[in-house]
């Protein structure tokens, strides 16, 4: 039995790809990389950040919960969409407290990564100043909100790797955080540093303990080449 | 020695008590949940049966609920921290709610407030020292016509004067009811203006006409098959009245389409628009015609069974709907064998909610009708394929619902018959602010603004706001428009302002109730509203500039283009339309400088201020 190829184009590049594939799963597995941050390749899909919202025929839709469906003519790497993104990637530095040169994620951080990819200079938004908690009490991991922007990894992965739902939201809206299976600590939630929640964060809201400085700075993930550098080494389709 | 060891013997005595009502408290719970099946989709309502009993929901109560679904304490504490409704700290016996909006502001509820705090000794936002009076703000509660109005527990207080406020709190203390909350304070004891002002002011042709009899749309469905139903829907051309105007037999048919074991209809009676209340007086004056309308497009989906997901601000109305629900059981308009035919079985349960403007998104209502906080899904699927617990749904406003039972009730060509070829039918306004007449009108589709200012008795208004706080904020340039899907398409909500009303504080308080009601699940609405309030107050203070407006016309483009529901992608409107319809107001409040910082240095020295004990000695810059 052959399987229907489905087939769209994006920014004029032909994509193939299989029926349940994501845009942004089939795009990934064609080496065009499409900027977000919520979005992590082994968790579904959320939807929460929408940097990595396309123009999908016409419409803006974020790519991570879109099937891909033949036919689709997707716009990504627009000068609109790219300040959008950015425009996103502002407002989460400014909602939290993300004093990168203090922080141990720098260099591995992918909201820091982004904002260089997308060619921040420096938030021009109005920063919110909110004091968050953090948490320190568990041995091998600590979770400061201050630098969480909610892309829910955590949760999901709590949940459907590691089968704990130690991780959920608290409130709505701007004063929406990150809440713990607990009224009290981290260290009584039964989170263990080999849980996969404890490794999904793209910030430095959730971190092991111990391993911020193990590799130096400056020689870190995105030290080294821009996000999505990855997924862009993995292109090979031709131009229509 | 002995003082201590009684002191001692107290604090345990004390601990012993605290855990002997903590065991009640879990064998309580655990009781409330077995009688909803023990089902964690019911989540909802065990919540708010736990707020009932005990006026708030304590972590220990949210892990006794965790434990007796099946469930982590921190998926309740997701729900129950997502509602306004829904307290996770003790308030008083009587929550006393007054409706914060620029209508029911200029109509005085401020001063309404303070007149409650002073009687009561609660300040605004907190609890009276003896505990027995919470007063809040709240988002619109539906009663604009009648406004400074306000909600305590579920009874609705309207048309309010601080010369009321002593002799409603006189009657609450009255309150025999000796629940810890007592959901309808004013049942029992009279509470002063508890007896709602008509709200109907103009009967038009279709929906509040008086014609037909309860029941009339079903017989007429089921002499035809259920597909020629969804045909006649569609020749009537009926469009969605929440505001979208999405084809409603498109909708029908493709839920029909959608292969399932169940398939669910879905009513969105969450007016949460603010500034309508039009579906209140559909729920009040006529239910029997939604209820025709749900059950019609029962029939023509072959479902089952039915939902009413009723805002919990209408809390008032949920049991004189469920008489109405168990009058159509005993006359078999529900229930089995409806109008006596074989296998037509279809009922209907309503579900309360519990204050989320959200909710009235239908994806949220979903969710939050499965006892999750109320978040928009993502899109696909949409519910015609994946709805009410995953089943193919039908949602469809009040309105539209009362729509179709009177297509199938007098026939489709009379249906089309008023209105534009576009939008057929007749729509329900809400009419509130500044004018002589407000309340509801039903007025054809098709209707300009001016014919409608002259109608409700406002010859003069400069600003009409159409479709509630994410609609548009129109000028008198505007006002030849009409009212029509194709042109400006509209809930209902219409809110009138007259030249003494200062636009852009309006719009101000417009975008502060989208700071409160964004559900924050995505970022650019959860950051983007609060952002954009910063933004407006800035100029509202008379110190803006030119950068500054273009700032936020940037900013509010992209909360526009980017957010995940309708929600984010139209809450920038009223400072996009304002920008659009009132630039000369921008303009007369912006400053020349080429840049204003947003913070005075007297406001950026407060905390030093403060830690130092003194003044800042300010040096003359010399010349």
């Amino acid at each position: 039995m052959s399987e229907e190829k489905l087939i769209f184009t994006i920014d004029g590049v032909r994509v193939e790809a299989s029926s349940g594939q994501t845009v942004i799963q089939a795009c990934d597995a064609a080496g065009i990389y499409i900027p977000r941050l919520c979005h992590h390749p082994e968790l579904e899909p959320a939807g929460h950040c929408r940097i990595c919202t396309c123009k999908v025929n016409g419409r803006n839709v974020n790519t991570c919960t879109l099937p891909a469906e033949h036919g689709m003519v997707i716009e990504n790497d627009t000068a609109e969409l790219k300040s959008d993104r950015r425009t996103i990637i502002e407002m989460l530095f400014v909602e939290g407290n993300h004093f990168c040169p203090s922080c141990e994620k720098s260099g591995d951080c992918e909201l820091q990564a982004l904002g260089y990819r997308l060619d921040m200079i420096a938030p021009t938004l109005p920063y919110l100043w909110e004091h968050r908690k953090l948490d320190a009490t568990h041995p091998d991991i600590f979770i400061d909100r201050n630098r969480c922007v909610l892309c829910s990894r955590c949760v999901r992965a709590s949940r459907t790797e590691d089968d704990k739902t130690i991780f959920g939201f608290e409130g709505r809206g701007i004063h929406m955080l990150i809440n713990i299976n607990t009224q009290g600590r981290l260290d009584e939630t039964g989170l263990a540093v080999a849980d996969k929640a404890a490794h999904v964060c793209p910030v430095g809201c959730i971190v092991v303990k111990h391993t911020g400085y193990r590799i130096p700075e400056g020689t870190r993930t995105y030290d080294q080449k821009p996000i999505g550098s990855d997924i862009e080494a993995k292109r090979n389709s031709p131009k229509v | 020695m002995i003082a201590s060891e009684i002191r001692t013997n107290e604090s345990l005595l004390g601990k012993f008590n605290a855990l002997l009502a903590d065991k009640e408290m879990v064998g309580w719970v655990e009781a409330v949940v077995r009688d909803f099946g023990s089902d964690r989709s019911r989540l909802l309502d065990i919540v708010l049966a736990v707020q009932r009993k005990y006026g708030w929901i304590s972590y220990e109560a949210m892990v006794a609920i965790a434990s007796a679904l099946g469930i982590h304490a921190v998926e309740v504490e997701d729900t129950v921290s997502f509602y306004a409704f829904l307290n996770r700290t003790p308030k008083g016996r009587f929550q006393i709610r007054m409706s914060k909006t620029p209508v029911s502001l200029m109509k005085g509820a401020a001063v309404v407030a303070r007149a409650f705090a002073e009687v009561t000794g609660a300040p605004l936002g907190g609890t009276s020292p003896d505990g027995v009076f919470t007063l809040e703000w709240t988002s619109d509660i539906g009663m604009a016509d009648q406004e400074p109005a306000a909600l305590i527990n579920g009874s609705v207080v309207t048309a309010l004067t601080p010369e009321d406020v002593p002799a409603i709190i006189a009657a609450l203390r009255g309150c025999r009811d000796d629940a810890a909350s007592p959901l309808f304070p004013g049942r029992e004891v009279v509470l002063p203006h508890s007896e709602l002002k008509p709200s109907l002011v103009q009967r038009g042709p279709v929906l509040l006409s008086g014609r037909g009899a309860c029941g009339d749309g079903i017989r007429a469905a089921i002499l035809i098959a259920p597909e020629a139903v969804i045909q006649e829907i569609s020749k009537a051309k009926l469009r969605g009245r929440g505001g979208a105007g999405f084809p409603t037999a498109m909708k029908w048919k493709f839920t029909r389409k959608s292969i399932s074991d169940e398939h669910y209809v879905v009513c969105n009676a969450d007016e949460g628009e603010p500034g309508t209340f039009k579906d209140r007086v559909l729920l009040t004056e006529v239910p029997d015609l939604m209820f025709d309308g749900m059950t019609i497009a029962s029939y023509a989906l072959g479902a089952k069974h039915g939902l009413v997901y009723l805002r919990g601000e209408y809390a008032y109305m949920l049991e004189p709907l469920q008489q109405v629900l168990e009058r159509r059981r005993q006359s078999g308009l529900l229930g089995s064998r409806i109008c006596g035919r074989e296998g037509f079985d279809f009922d209907i349960r309503i579900q309360l909610g519990a204050g989320a403007y959200i909710c009235g998104d239908e994806s949220a209502l979903l969710d939050s009708a499965e006892g999750k906080r109320g978040a928009p899904r993502n899109r696909p699927p949409f519910p015609t394929d994946c709805g009410y617990l995953e089943k193919p749904t039908a949602i469809d406003n009040v309105e539209t619902y009362a729509c179709a039972a009177r297509i199938l009730e007098s026939g489709a060509a009379w249906f089309a018959g008023y209105g534009t070829s576009e939008s057929t039918g007749t729509k329900l306004l809400s009419v509130s602010g500044d004018c002589e007449r407000p309340g509801v009108y039903e007025v054809d589709f098709g209707t300009t603004i001016n014919e409608f200012l002259d109608l409700v008795g406002a010859p003069d208004a400069p600003f009409v706001q159409v479709s509630g706080f994410s609609g548009q904020s129109l000028s008198a340039k505007d006002f030849g428009r009409s009212i029509a899907f194709e042109d400006l398409s509209t809930g209902g909500s219409m809110m009138i302002f007259s030249k003494n009303r200062d636009v852009l504080e309006v719009a101000l308080q417009f975008i502060d109730f989208f700071v409160d009601e964004s559900c924050g699940w995505c970022a650019p609405c959860r950051i983007g509203t609060t952002l954009l309030k910063k933004q407006l107050e800035k100029i509202v203070a008379n110190r803006g500039t030119l950068a500054d407006v273009s700032a936020m016309y940037a900013l509010a483009n992209t909360v526009t283009r980017t957010s995940r529901c309708g929600l984010g992608q139209t809450a920038a409107n009223p400072i996009l339309t304002t920008i659009r319809n009132f630039p000369e107001l921008y303009e007369a409040r912006l400053r020349t400088e080429d840049f204003v910082p947003g913070v005075t240095l007297r406001e950026a020295l407060t905390e030093a201020v403060r830690v130092q004990g003194r003044e800042p000695v300010v040096e003359e810059a010399s010349t």
